[in-house]
């Protein structure tokens, strides 16, 4: 046995995946997990890595973290963006030339892979926090649930209501005036994630959008984002098991990979 | 990476012996115009005029980390954090009226006049116009229409040099001397002559490895932009070609590793250049070239089948880089990629620089559809370091690394 891991240490969340890489090329998952990255991301990492060690009872050859921690994982072995590890776990997947949405925590990029599965364009949100998994957040709590439940809210929503503002904060108190107008709760939050599909829609627009579009992140474990991400895009979406995990599988198939 | 540039102490003391002049003017009988970066700065030096560069003290603002702190006191007084922040930073200076908070050398020397070229922007009018106010001096606006396709119009020709027609009288009447016809075209001369030793200069980048960076070329373009139109120009460019010459004759290259060769787009994110720097050198990146210092390299003055010295002056100041269409615009950065054998484009989204940064999607999706190569837009200010995401620039340089990483 060969373990390879890949750690996506994320603004919300840290994720782990441990591999068995064997020579004939077969990769099986040993060990993944998620947990919150908390206030302390580096002492989350490592503990998740510690944990994963203990279970499989072997250390990994080599540890490749990613995610917007992955400089301050100091016992990795080396480091790749988000960007090459979400396009290297797709790809490593459906071997597909294709296009690759991944809304997080802090930021949302749209990926273009090319038939070998080489990244070839990508687009990442601007600096303000609308278009990513934070601006949920906000508008969860807002409504007083956590962000699944914001998802069950929506897939009960009556009309379509439209959030105007994009800016997160004037969304916000836009929220919380429907809410005193009695808006039902159901189609502000369907309103709320239209505005964020809108947002990440556009924003994928400016690459030359290749089918299929695959949908990766914590974010798109929300079904009723999958739905307003196809209405906002005009295409079919395809989510792969465990979206919120393909940072972390790409960054364990590049350690595999990596012949350093 | 290579030792610092030799030249650099020499700009060093050749931009303070400028300044000392420019703050000493009075008592040496001179005037002092305040003059935009694109503004024909000729007839100022024929003049016997001294030029100083609000944009130039602009860069040293940003680069001295004090562009938020200057900018607040224009922001205090209700200019929007949308104005651009060469605008608001003097603004801003000037307003403050604590000796220590007017800026990296104290504020700049007082202007007799102000000319505006709006051939680089639109802000630059009000500016001028806030500061006119606020100094009380005479202003001269140049007002040069935008040449979105195609070569400029006879009437656009002859709009802008009856405008230089007024800005001699203009001239004339705040200094009360005459200006020598014969004057001003030894100077179109010496600046032409300065303007392609700079080209010369940029070019020794083309070497591989190249010899400096556009990171160098930010700094030494000082000079080319503030004393156009004088001998020192070409003496100080002739032994800086003889220093990158020297590097490029021993197979030294400005970074140790040169992979990957890219272009820089828009004006540098002033207060982050050592940072950026140190990324593009410990990834074996050099910015060779950049549209930026580029756009320097090209005002030739030739009178030859003009009608007259002004609408030759017209022709070389209308058409420049900021005053094209998009089209135009990706000519150059196509133009500038084949020349220096770039290997991909990095495009500075700059809050600050409307001009420069409208079109900038479209002009990476047209390069990477016409050349094949990739490009990153990166999102900052030049001056205001309250505009900038350091972890959000990081992923983006270093996934367009990995991604020209593995497609190379």
């Amino acid at each position: 046995m060969t373990l390879f891991a890949g750690i996506d240490i994320g603004s919300v969340a840290t994720k782990l995946i441990i591999l068995d890489s064997n020579p004939d090329k077969d990769k099986n998952i040993m060990y993944s997990q998620v947990v919150p990255s908390s206030h302390d991301p580096e002492q989350t990492a490592k503990n998740l890595l510690e944990k994963g060690i203990e279970t499989l009872g072997e250390e990994p050859a080599k540890i490749l973290a990613t995610g917007y921690g992955r400089h301050i994982a100091d016992f990795s072995t080396t480091t790749a963006t988000e960007i090459t590890c979400h396009a290297r776990g797709i790809f490593f997947l459906y071997s597909a030339e294709c296009t690759v949405i991944d809304i997080g925590g802090q930021d949302s990029k749209a990926i273009s892979i090319s038939k070998k599965g080489k990244v070839t364009d990508f687009v990442m949100n601007d600096k303000c926090a609308a278009g990513t998994g934070r601006f949920l957040e906000v508008m969860a709590s807002a409504l007083g649930v956590d962000p699944p439940g914001l998802n069950n809210l929506a897939l009960n929503a009556k009309n379509n209501i439209k959030i105007s503002s994009t800016c997160t904060v004037f969304a916000e108190s836009e929220v919380i005036s429907l809410i005193s107008k009695k808006t039902p709760k159901e189609d502000i939050a369907l309103g709320v994630i239209a505005s964020i599909a809108s947002r990440v829609a556009s924003m994928t627009s400016r690459l030359n959008i290749i089918e299929p579009v695959f949908m990766t992140g914590g974010v798109c474990q929300a079904a009723s984002v999958v739905t307003a991400m196809e209405d906002a895009l005009g295409r079919n979406i395809k989510v792969p098991k465990d979206p919120q995990l393909i940072g972390a599988f790409g960054a364990a198939i590049i350690a595999s990979e990596d012949k350093n | 990476m290579a030792e610092r540039l030799q030249s650099t102490k020499r700009l060093k003391e050749y931009m303070t012996a400028y300044y000392i002049d420019a703050k000493t003017a009075e008592s040496s009988n001179k005037k002092v115009g305040w003059i935009t970066s694109g503004g024909p700065v000729e007839f100022l030096i024929a003049m016997d005029i001294i030029p100083v560069y609000p944009e130039n003290h602009g860069a040293m603002v940003g680069a001295t980390h004090q562009g938020g702190m200057l900018c607040e006191f224009a922001e205090k007084r209700g200019f929007s954090k949308d104005v651009c922040s060469y605008a608001r930073s003097d603004i801003g200076g000037l307003l403050s009226d604590d000796p220590s908070k007017k800026g990296p050398i104290g504020g700049l020397p007082n202007p007799d006049m102000l000319i505006c070229c709006n051939n680089i922007c639109g802000t630059v009018m009000k500016w001028y116009e806030t500061v006119s106010r606020y100094l009380d001096v005479p202003l001269y606006i140049i007002d040069t229409p935008v040449i979105h396709t195609g070569p400029i119009p006879e009437e656009v020709i002859d709009y802008v040099a009856a405008q230089f027609k007024g800005y001699i009288e203009f001239l004339e009447k705040v200094t009360k001397k005459h200006l020598d016809m014969d004057r001003l075209f030894e100077v179109s001369l010496i600046a032409n002559e300065n303007v392609t030793i700079w080209n010369k200069v940029l070019r020794k980048c083309a070497n591989k490895p190249a010899p400096m960076t556009a990171f160098d070329a930010f700094t030494h373009m000082a000079p080319i932009v503030t004393l156009r139109g004088t001998q020192g120009v070409t003496d100080y460019y002739k032994a800086l070609i003889e220093e990158l010459d020297e590097r490029t004759s021993q197979g030294i290259g400005a970074i140790d590793n040169e992979q990957y060769r890219l272009l820089w787009d828009n004006i540098p994110v002033w207060h982050k250049m050592r940072d950026l720097s140190t990324f593009f050198a410990n990834h074996n990146a050099a910015l060779v070239a950049d549209t930026y210092t580029n756009a320097w390299a090209s005002t030739n003055i030739t009178t030859e089948g003009e009608k007259d010295i002004l609408s030759a002056y017209a022709k070389a100041y209308t058409p420049i880089y900021l005053n094209i269409g998009i089209d135009k615009m990706i000519d150059v950065i196509k133009g500038i990629a084949d020349i220096f054998d770039i290997d991909g484009l990095v495009l500075h989204s700059n809050h600050s620089c409307k001009p420069y940064s409208v079109g900038q999607y479209d002009i990476a999706r047209r390069f990477h559809d016409e050349t094949g190569k990739p490009s990153v837009i990166i999102e900052g200010d030049m001056t205001d370091e309250r505009s900038w995401a350091q972890e959000q620039v990081t992923t983006r340089l270093e996934a367009f690394m990995e991604m020209l990483e593995a497609n190379v």
